[in-house]
């Protein structure tokens, strides 16, 4: 079955990405010219607690030696412990990842309705201003990354009008009590409203930083990927039954439009997600991207390692999961 | 005025000026700040703390745009901070190019396993988060000016490398290398000659694009704190004090915020209105 | 009254040459018209501008367009689409692109009855497989459900047929339905094409460049040139000696199985010539607002 194969080899090429991720990682960071236990042991500390700390976390091996103890502790799932905040990474990454999750999928579907509605408003009216200035809003939009967007939300909603909040993922008045770290999807499952729009308050902002940049992009692939569609065959022929110009663009063309354009949206998806590093910092959200930056400043290894490779994991297992659905959503895929 | 198609084509050049006006401008006031700055950006007056802007009551006139909540006047940092911007443009921007494109040339051009090792390496490089990356770049370097350099160089090499291996490998199919080749080039004489100028429109609106991006890293890294070592001002670094004064002096934030979208906006648009100038497929 | 009737047609390129030059021709119910010509002679472009899928560089800029004697440039664009959808079809020349690959099969059939006529689902669907039979489509539930690429040429030209059919028009325009498909095929379907306008009863107007075809299927013929009307007639005079020209000189050039190693005649330049002075000429009155 075709479909499996393309699974495995890209699961294949999965693999060999994240390995070389992680060997870069590792060698980036221990080229380190400052020692980063020196960091963390008070002023006083003795040459003998300095070795011992080190003997500890494994900086006395070889490069390469460290690497297989690393690699052989991820495999059977320890990644290690912290310096600086004293946990196990692995638990420290699956505490922030699902903030990080909900903010960039709540990006991605704002971008998607976005991007779409723009370019499908911009096909049935082409030809005209109204694409014209359309397609000046995208390119302003794509100019531009999510780090200004972000700013300027902050100064527009935050301080102008004040209709959102600019920090933190949830008001801590608000006191409910989460089971998961899903609190969004959480919320919407639990059918509590008010805790939603809460947290939609914080969210929404940051993800619509995030979105923008994204939306353009949309926009400019599907247009072109519409308009191109409306010159075949099938389209003409759906005129003459009857159907009208919105009609035809969003029945006949628009999924014929939409597969083009999807791989090279989930490549997009991934630049979305680097970029939570910076806005969730902006926003003091808490989540991953916001947490990797104090630990790089802080030359927390095994932290960083850490989360490296889980960002790492999250673009690749996107990157999948839209090969997958690419796969799923083609009819000659599949009956192959 | 209509093209073939019937369509009003908006004027060409008209985002040329724009773009080019501005960072005209940028250029100027980059190159003369000592000269027309009206204080000197790091000396600190508590008594002219969080003055507003001139138009606003309340202000003192000396200080234009205002002042910082240390009493720094943030005209003056402005300009001295759009010098930084403009050397990190420039420089990190050419540097970028120089290397992600001849990297691309050779993996497009010579193919075999120099293109099998440099596209893996592209591969796991797009998967590290950039923003991520470059910090990480920044603590092993230790922060400063080169740090930031070679930082944004390390990033984003691969976005020139990619273009142009792409066109390489299109453009190295065409009859006029095969040609050339058989007059007696080197291969290498060859890819330079024969593939560069048909790169070059392509190439020129990436580098000034690279350019923005370059400002917007040192603007991102300067707002965590990790860019320079120095106390001069930088974009990033004063917004990063006027998030946190926001709803004092919002003008800390909104003035620098500003200059950063202009100048972000017009290199990229300044890149697509070259481009379209000098694309002979579209004239 | 014809059921379509259109009267000077003059369609052109926006602020550009025309495209038809004061086309006059009408389909009686129940007959069958072709329309003949060479490339470029603009048959297609009077199928489209009756249908109302002009490209968007082409606009009509003078005639009437009469259906059931109501003249379809009159009507808004909505008014008009539905007219059109619920008493024309049409039969494309290219059956691997006129089906949308991402959707199955007998909603393009049925889409037209249920979306644009208003009939219920399950009755549409009814409909679709009794027309599946009747072109001849084996296994007529499994094709249904089936995708445009699992179906061979032959086989889309035939849902395509019966899709026309599916709402009882009473106007077909078959443009060239046979040019793309497989010379052994391309007889099978005109003869589906023609069973199934007798049996329907539907007016025919079926555009071709090939003189044999029309033999076989329709009993009037109009012949275009450079989107003139040239020669108007019926079926049998045509052949026993058309009177134009051109006309003689496209009879002539066909080539025949009788005389395989006979080589062709080709229009001969003077006919052309004259041809294209009368088209000269007629241009001249056009722009002068005469009358003809």
């Amino acid at each position: 079955m075709p479909i499996a194969r393309a699974f495995a080899t890209r699961l294949v090429t999965t693999l060999i990405t994240l390995f070389g991720v992680a060997v870069i990682v590792f060698v980036v960071i221990r080229v380190v010219p400052g020692n980063p236990i020196a960091m963390m042991l008070p002023p006083g500390a003795t040459e003998a607690d300095i070795a011992r700390l080190q003997a500890l976390y494994g900086f006395d091996k070889s490069i390469p030696e460290q690497f297989w103890i690393w690699i052989s502790n991820v495999i059977q799932g320890d990644f290690g412990t912290s310096i600086t905040l004293r946990q196990p990474v692995f638990g420290l990454v699956l505490g922030r990842l699902p903030a990080t999750l909900e903010l960039s999928v709540l990006a991605l579907v704002i971008a998607v309705v976005l991007g779409g509605a723009a370019a499908l408003t911009a096909t049935l009216y082409r030809g005209t201003k109204v694409e014209g200035s359309v397609d000046v809003a995208g390119g302003v939009a794509l100019s531009l990354p999510d780090f200004l967007w972000g700013l300027a939300l902050i100064l527009l909603f935050g301080v102008v009008w004040p209709l959102f909040h600019i920090s933190g993922r949830i008001s801590p008045s608000l006191g409910f009590e989460f089971s998961s770290l899903f609190y969004l999807f959480e919320a919407l499952a639990r059918l509590r409203f008010d805790v939603v729009a809460d947290l939609l308050a914080h969210m929404l902002m940051p993800a619509l930083a995030l979105a923008i940049p994204l939306a353009a992009i949309i926009l400019q692939l599907l247009k072109q990927s519409l308009k191109e569609c409306m010159h075949d065959d099938y389209i003409t022929l759906a005129r003459t039954k009857g159907y009208s110009e919105t009609s035809i663009i969003l029945r006949d063309a628009l999924p014929n439009a939409v597969l083009p354009t999807l791989t090279l949206i989930g490549v997009q998806f991934t630049f979305l997600i680097g970029g939570t590093v910076i806005i969730e910092r902006l926003f003091s959200y808490e989540g991953l991207g916001n947490m990797a930056i104090d630990a790089v400043i802080n030359r927390d290894l095994p932290l960083i390692q850490g989360i490296v490779l889980g960002f790492a994991l999250l673009f690749t297992l996107v990157n999948l999961l839209v090969d997958m659905t690419y796969a799923a959503l083609n009819p000659r895929l599949r009956h192959a | 005025m209509h093209d073939a198609r019937g369509h009003v084509r908006r004027l060409p050049g008209l985002r040329l000026w724009l773009s080019g006006g501005w960072l005209t401008l940028l250029v100027l006031a980059a190159v003369f700040a000592p000269l027309i700055s009206p204080h000197d950006p790091l000396a600190q007056d508590l008594f002219a703390g969080r003055l507003p802007p001139f138009w606003e009551t309340g202000a003192d006139p000396a200080y234009l745009l205002g002042t910082d909540s240390l009493g720094r006047d943030v005209l003056s940092r402005m300009l001295y901070g759009g010098r930084l911007a403009l050397i990190v443009a420039l420089v990190a921007g050419t540097l970028t190019c120089l290397i992600g494109a001849t990297l691309g040339l050779i993996a497009g051009f010579y193919r075999g396993w120099a293109d099998l090792a440099i596209s893996r390496l592209v591969d796991i490089w797009m998967a590290f988060p950039p923003v991520l990356f470059a910090i990480l770049l920044i603590a092993v370097l230790g922060t400063g000016l080169m740090s930031v350099i070679i930082a944004i160089v390390v990033i984003d090499w691969t976005r020139f490398a990619r273009v142009v291996r792409a066109e390489a490998m299109g453009q190295g199919a065409m009859d006029y290398v095969a040609s050339a080749r058989v007059a007696g080039r080197t291969r290498f004489g060859t890819a330079l000659a024969e593939i560069l100028p048909n790169v070059l429109p392509t190439i020129v609106a990436l580098l000034t694009l690279e350019m923005g991006i370059a400002v917007i890293v040192e603007a991102i890294l300067s707002f965590v704190n990790l860019s320079i070592s120095t106390d001069q001002p930088t974009w990033g670094g004063m917004i990063a004090e006027g998030r946190s004064s926001i709803y004092q002096a919002w003008w800390v934030l909104v003035f620098p915020l500003f200059a950063l979208f202009l100048t972000v906006l017009s290199f990229s648009q300044f890149g697509e209105g070259l481009k379209e100038h000098f694309d002979p497929v579209l004239r | 009254m014809s059921f379509l009737q259109i009267q000077d047609l003059t369609v052109r390129l926006r602020n550009g040459p025309p495209l038809l030059r004061r086309v006059s021709l009408g389909v009686e119910a129940g007959d069958v018209r072709a329309l003949v010509g060479e490339s470029g002679a603009g048959k297609s472009m009077i199928g489209k501008a009756v249908l109302g899928i002009l490209p968007r560089a082409a606009e009509v800029s003078e005639g009437r367009i009469l259906l059931e004697g109501e003249d379809l440039q009159t009507l808004s664009p909505k008014a008009r689409r539905q007219r059109i959808g619920a008493k024309v079809a049409l039969i494309p020349q290219d059956p691997l692109t006129a089906l949308n690959p991402s959707r199955r099969v007998g909603p393009q059939i049925t889409d037209r009855l249920v979306d644009i006529l208003g009939w219920k689902r399950p009755a549409a669907e009814a409909r679709a497989l009794e027309l599946l039979e009747e072109v001849h489509i084996q296994e007529p539930g499994r094709v249904m459900k089936a995708y445009p690429h699992e179906l061979s040429g032959g086989m889309r030209q035939r849902v395509l047929i019966a899709s026309a059919f599916a709402a009882e028009p009473k106007l077909i325009i078959a443009d060239e339905p046979t040019t793309a498909l497989d010379v052994t095929v391309q007889k099978q379907i005109l003869k589906l094409i023609r069973e199934m306008q007798q049996r329907h009863g539907t007016a025919l107007l079926f555009v071709t460049h090939d003189l044999g075809v029309v033999s076989k299927i329709a009993q009037s013929l109009t012949v275009l040139y450079a989107g003139k009307v040239v020669e108007d007639t019926a079926v049998r005079s045509f052949f026993a000696g058309p009177s134009h020209a051109y006309s003689r000189a496209l009879l002539a050039a066909t080539p025949r199985y009788t005389d395989p190693d006979g080589s062709l005649t080709p229009v001969p330049d003077s006919v052309v010539a004259e041809v294209n002075r009368e088209i000269a000429a007629f241009d001249v009155t056009m722009k002068e607002g005469g009358q003809p």
